[in-house]
């Protein structure tokens, strides 16, 4: 079962990079698309859903000719910095952050729409300045709603699968996560270790999920 | 309390539009802007208060101008030292009562600690007779506990004068009366100038040393943006 504790490990060390990333990112795109009107928002809050509907290969494919060594970005990367990110850990980071994050921005935006406006004028009258407000009103009246999608992005970049494969390969000890070891367990006919790693996963999803659930109801402290 | 408004502006869908013009001069301690709900009130307050920039016009209080289209002078509404209360009086429902009023003290970052200790706090929570639920958040609270936690939050920044919007209209008919002469007790203690816009006539009687009567975004009695009513001695 060794190679499972390692797949398990690299994993969670991809799921919280992923999500740590998601989080800055998703809760500052979804303020913007919250909270400020500008020509193509909609557009934008679609093209931020693709991830979702879009089959994960189809998206590894477009990292792939994006961050690749011949893409635009991988190719610029690799002559100013000497910046490898396919086959590695750090790519897989990257697939399983563009997978989950609509999970973030969405509950963000919906979080962030769902304080009144009131609240922030309230805190502007008090002489408070923009970022103020956000700190002390606006992020502390969204926050459960934005931790509940964080945490269904931690679970859907747990059990990333398709567009880590393309971007990051199946390389054990190094790119091989617990999704990709199962299906390599299984293509080899290693069947102890393929139920060994399933119940691994089912395991750390339910604890995640249940995690979630109990964050989900939009409450707040004194609030019954 | 010199008071000088005259705002317009026009807001809403074409099929929609709503035209806000609005403008009175007055020199009362206690004036009341009375009119029927849709009226355009709290839309003028909010300009006073610096949340609504008027298309045209300007708002000038003792003289010192906090708003003038023309001049291009727009006081943000932090700068404005003006005290508000809101219609449904917008505590903070992640704050304690005691957070509530502290909020305004500390401008910074992080919110005031749950057991702030700050002598300021602590007279406006004797002096509006809040004590005994200081630890409470808002939920937890009355009608009226709510509405004077609002009162010690606005009244903790200092301001130069409180605009209320409607402050009795969340609450019961027999809590009414008693807490119309609760503020006006207040009003005299602190000795503040107020802007209180209503739709009941009670409140006129209680508070109006002058009165602006508004109806479908002007302010009757021909008043308009160019020639602005002037009510009472000026």
């Amino acid at each position: 079962m060794e190679p499972a504790w390692v797949a398990l490990g690299l994993s969670l060390k991809v799921a919280l990079w992923a999500t740590g990333i998601d989080l800055i990112v998703g809760v500052a795109v979804g303020f913007a698309l919250a909270r400020w009107r500008f020509p193509g928002r909609e557009l934008l809050d679609s093209i931020l859903l693709l991830p979702m509907v879009l089959p994960p290969t189809v998206l590894g494919y477009y990292l792939l000719v994006v961050i690749g060594r011949r893409g635009w970005l991988g190719g610029w990367l690799e002559r100013a910095f000497g910046i490898h990110l396919i086959f590695t850990w750090q790519g897989a980071v990257i697939a399983a952050a563009i997978v989950a994050f609509p999970f973030v921005c969405k509950s963000a935006r919906a979080a962030f729409e769902s304080v009144d406006a009131q609240f922030e004028q309230a805190a502007k009258v008090l002489g408070l300045g923009a970022a103020a407000i956000f700190c002390r009103v606006t992020l502390p009246l969204a926050w459960r709603g934005i931790l509940a999608g964080t945490l269904l992005a931690f679970a859907r970049a747990l059990g990333e699968f398709g567009a880590t494969l393309m971007v990051a390969g199946s390389i054990p000890g190094k790119t091989q996560t617990l999704s990709i070891a199962v299906y390599e367990a299984v293509q080899a006919g290693q069947d102890d270790l393929a139920n060994g790693l399933v119940l691994l996963t089912s395991v750390t999803c339910v604890a995640v999920l249940l995690l979630a659930g109990r964050l989900a109801p939009a409450r707040i402290p004194g609030r019954s | 309390m010199k008071w000088n408004v005259a705002v317009r502006k026009t807001m809403g869908e074409p099929l929609h539009r709503f035209e806000l013009d609005i403008a009175f001069a007055s020199d009362a301690t206690r004036l009341v802007l009375f009119g029927p709900s849709g009226a355009g009130k709290t839309l003028t307050l909010k300009a006073i208060a610096g949340l609504l920039r008027p298309d045209q016009g300007h708002v000038a209080l003792d003289g010192e101008v906090l708003f003038d289209a023309e001049a291009g002078i727009d006081v943000p509404a932090r700068d404005r030292h003006l005290g508000y209360l809101f219609q449904e009086y917008t505590l903070f429902p992640h704050l304690t009562v005691r957070q509530n009023i502290a909020f305004g003290l500390d401008k910074g970052w992080r919110n005031p600690r749950r057991h702030v200790d700050s002598p300021a706090v602590d007279r406006l929570l004797d002096a509006l007779e809040l004590r005994p639920f200081g630890d409470r958040f808002p939920d937890q609270l009355s009608g009226g506990q709510r509405q004077r936690t609002a009162l010690a939050r606005a009244l903790a920044a200092q301001p130069r004068a409180l605009l209320l919007d409607e402050p009795f209209a969340a609450l019961d008919m027999p809590l009414r009366s008693k807490l119309r002469a609760e503020l006006r007790e207040l009003q005299q203690r602190f000795a503040l100038p107020i802007l209180l816009i209503t739709h009941d006539v009670a409140d006129v009687e209680a508070f109006a040393d002058d009165i602006v009567q508004v109806d479908a975004g002007k302010a009757v009695f021909g008043a308009t943006f160019a020639a602005p009513a002037r009510s009472g001695p000026i």
